[in-house]
């Protein structure tokens, strides 16, 4: 299910090696970037792949037991870029059971495949989204018990 | 497109296309053969054997083709050291060196050999200095580049030559990046032996010479039917040594106009992306460079992210080496000159070709801008340094 780019950049064009045309549409019109206001954040992780220095921030806001706000920040190669926005594309509107399902191989799959050399990137996103959900997890649970909905 | 990637490889001249079509098709013979099928492929090898070795300084009898200049490197390192492994068992390289010394020299090390890395200054240079005390009464072989494959910062190779005929070492250089850039010729430096190949310098893929001056020792790796006077056994690849000579000689006679044109237009790059672009560092400026190179190296944002950003919009520039395209290492070149693995894994190299107009760089630094500026607002970590 194709969605609307945040902001329109121009159309790839000639061969890029190595990446698929969705990895390439989500590098260039990455989903869902930014940073989350306070307010409306739930759960936050920052998460860094020693191996290669990437790193990526991700705010989540929850509604009704479902991710319905995501934003991210990363640092990093092309592959780190994509499946940062992949996984947040795929994460959003989840239950919180299912955002935590959700697997490197899932990213991988919805971006058509990922070079070898860039297996790891993938794994980026689905440790940021599991430390944004440890966090959330972590507030609940510091809530006094009249706050909780 | 605009090919900004002259250091990986650069396109076939036409007029070494032409050369090498007959060698292709009807002229056929294999250079060994006793008839007259084989007597016109020798002809044409020793012709362009003749040429080839006039532009670069040495005799023709001096010129040992081979199959690419990692190959070259390869002959010379280890056909050095196989020759003289009862007189020593140390080499000197550097830090900066192409993986086809880097790598054969590790490969040494795991047959015995002790190896020296001479480190580079913050601009990417040796100091010859560094070689003098290096130098031990074992060692038999030193190979240091002329020009660097990242940086194209010019190695001090004749200071370092001198030294080591001073101690009767061996030196070699690998003269891939510079052969054809620089005004000179590489058989000038006092090098023992020289790496040249040809399609840096606009000829075919699949060809390149090692230059050996006369009383060099040097075994050979690949044994065979005696071809190039024993030191490289294998069919001689007619129509590659043919386009090779062609274009060495454009290469040679484009020299005087295209080294100030190309130093022009590399130096209008740097300006205009200085000026526009903040958290740039313009890596071995600060030494003698060949005239089309450029790496640059950007705050906040990863090589590999700008190249495909430049690629989607039909630039082609590299993060480096293309050997370790994919690598996730950062270059060893950049680490040696003391950036830190961020700013190192930031940066990007732009090699001008001899078509490259002012146009194609404007266009460049304008797609620079854009595509720096949207990966850092994408960056969490926009201000990283080194």
């Amino acid at each position: 299910m194709p969605d609307t780019p945040e902001s329109p950049a121009a159309p790839p064009q000639g061969p890029v090696l190595f990446y698929t045309p969705t990895l390439v549409d989500h590098f260039v019109n990455p989903r869902n970037v930014g940073e989350l206001p306070d307010s409306e954040t739930d759960g936050y992780g920052l998460v860094g792949d020693p191996s290669c220095g990437d790193q990526m921030k991700l705010w989540i806001g929850v509604k009704f037991g479902r991710i319905a706000r995501i934003a991210f920040k990363s640092y990093g190669c092309p592959g780190a870029i994509a499946t940062s926005s992949m996984l947040t594309h795929l994460a959003l509107g989840l239950t919180l059971e299912d955002a935590r399902r959700l697997t490197d191989d899932d990213v991988v799959e919805a971006l058509g495949g990922i070079p070898e050399a860039k297996k790891h990137c993938s794994l980026l996103g689905v440790k940021a989204l599991q430390a944004a959900l440890d966090d959330r997890e972590r507030r609940e649970a510091e809530r006094p018990e009249t706050a909780k909905p | 497109m605009i090919y900004l990637d002259s250091n990986a490889t650069t396109p076939l001249r036409p007029e070494a296309l032409e050369a090498m079509l007959p060698f292709l098709s009807e002229r056929q013979g294999n250079p060994s053969s006793p008839h007259r099928a084989g007597h016109e492929a020798r002809a044409a090898v020793e012709e362009a054997r003749r040429r080839i070795a006039a532009r670069l300084g040495f005799e023709p009898e001096e010129i040992v083709f081979c199959a690419s200049g990692t190959e070259a490197d390869n002959l010379a390192l280890r056909g050095v050291t196989r020759a003289l492994r009862k007189k020593g068992r140390h080499l000197v390289t550097s830090a900066i060196e192409h993986h086809a010394v880097l790598h054969t020299a590790r490969d040494l090390e795991r047959d015995g050999w002790e190896v020296t890395s001479l480190p580079v200054g913050p601009d990417g240079a040796v100091r010859p200095e560094a070689l003098a005390a290096a130098l031990r009464d074992d060692t038999v072989l030193v190979t240091v580049m002329r020009a660097n494959n990242d940086t194209g910062v010019v190695q001090p190779v004749a200071e370092l030559a001198a030294l080591c005929r001073e101690r009767g070492v061996v030196f070699h250089t690998d003269a891939v990046q510079s052969a054809g850039k620089l005004a000179e010729r590489p058989g000038d430096l006092g090098a023992g032996l020289v790496t040249v190949s040809a399609h840096k310098l606009y000829g075919p893929k699949g060809v390149a010479a090692l230059c050996v001056r006369r009383g060099t020792p040097l075994s050979p790796v690949t044994t065979g039917g005696g071809h190039e006077r024993g030191l490289r056994a294998g069919t001689e690849n007619v129509a590659g040594i043919v386009g090779f000579a062609a274009a060495v000689d454009l290469a040679f006679e484009a020299l005087a106009a295209d080294g100030p044109r190309l130093a022009a237009l590399r130096d209008r790059l740097e300006a205009r992306v200085l000026a526009r672009v903040d958290g740039v560092r313009v890596n071995g400026a600060g030494a003698p460079r060949v005239p089309n190179t450029s790496s640059l190296s950007f705050r906040g944002v990863d090589g590999e992210s700008i190249v495909l950003g430049l690629d989607v919009r039909g630039i082609c520039v590299s993060t480096g080496s293309a050997c370790s395209t994919g690598d996730p290492e950062p270059s060893h070149v950049l680490l040696a000159m003391g950036l830190g693995p961020r700013a190192a894994q930031g940066s990007i190299r732009i090699s001008l070709g001899r078509t490259t107009t002012e146009a194609d760089v404007d266009a460049t630094a304008t797609a620079l801008l854009e595509t720096v500026t949207r990966l850092r607002a994408i960056s969490s970590a926009p201000d990283a340094e080194g």
